[in-house]
């Protein structure tokens, strides 16, 4: 099991950061091009949202993210200490409009990430945590456990 | 890669050339140069994406705020745009039924309706 973990300071420039490191292991796990692309949009979302909560509510505290490559497929972890999730948006585009804030602010809307997430990805899990937060949780299938490769295969990480 | 911004005329039209990555980071910038474009008058903006290599959500916000704002005054803002990875998202936000999205800068100056 390769295991990669981030520990990022709640700064919208390390939201690139994140994204990038993402993409570089989930090729390295030999994800499809077609769910790279996917997966950099989605972390995005997943660390933009986590770093808009910790701006809120705990602006000293890390995001942690985790892509873990094992059995399962290839799975992506995004950890905040914001508040518990509310649901993913229905009317996104009315939903855009009010985060567009002339005084400068540009806080991503957390619930409007969700319904991206949504749209996106097919497997995606929020789950929280009374007062430790939310982890956004995103999953995808590797190649070799679609073909029947042996399972539990481990890819190096170095 | 950065965000990278140039505005030219066209006829009665600004071209907005937006190049590199529209995320949380960068999006600020976009949104001060749509607000200057209104405040000094330009009502009548076409946004190239041609060169965007990643838009997120945060980017989209941007880009309905400058809606609003050229709303606001008979305006219009058209997007250019052929990318399917940036077209996904404003597919998923339901966004491609809020902005009149062209193949081509030439086909979005050209646009009237």
């Amino acid at each position: 099991m390769a295991v990669v973990e981030l520990q990022l300071p709640a700064l919208p420039a390390h939201v690139r950061t994140a994204r990038m490191v993402c993409v570089t292991a989930a090729r390295r796990a030999g994800l499809r091009d077609e769910f790279v692309d996917e997966l950099r949009l989605a972390v995005g979302e997943a660390c933009a949202r986590a770093v808009g909560l910790h701006a809120q509510h705990a602006p000293a505290e890390l995001v942690t993210v985790r892509v873990v490559d094992d059995m399962l497929g290839l799975t992506v972890t995004v950890h905040d200490c914001g508040p518990e999730a509310g649901p993913a948006v229905d009317d996104v585009a009315g939903q855009l409009g009010g985060t567009d804030h002339a005084d400068g602010e540009d806080t991503p809307d957390p619930d409007v990430a969700l319904a991206v997430l949504d749209g996106l990805v097919d497997e995606v899990e929020v789950t929280a945590t009374e007062g430790e937060g939310t982890t956004v949780t995103l999953r995808w299938p590797l190649p070799r456990r679609l073909t029947g490769g042996t399972p539990g295969t481990v890819l190096s990480a170095g | 890669m950065d965000l990278s911004l140039s505005t030219r005329t066209e006829g009665d039209r600004t071209v907005v050339v937006v190049g590199g990555e529209i995320d949380v980071y960068t999006a600020p910038k976009l949104r001060e140069q749509l607000i200057d474009l209104v405040s000094s008058g330009q009502y009548h903006l076409v946004v190239d994406m041609e060169g965007v290599e990643f838009l997120d959500s945060t980017g989209l916000g941007v880009l309905v705020g400058g809606l609003k704002r050229v709303r606001a005054h008979e305006g219009s803002l058209r997007l250019v745009c052929t990318q399917e990875r940036i077209l996904k998202i404003f597919r998923i936000t339901g966004l491609t039924k809020v902005f009149p999205i062209h193949s081509s800068v030439d086909e979005a100056v050209a646009a009237t309706d």
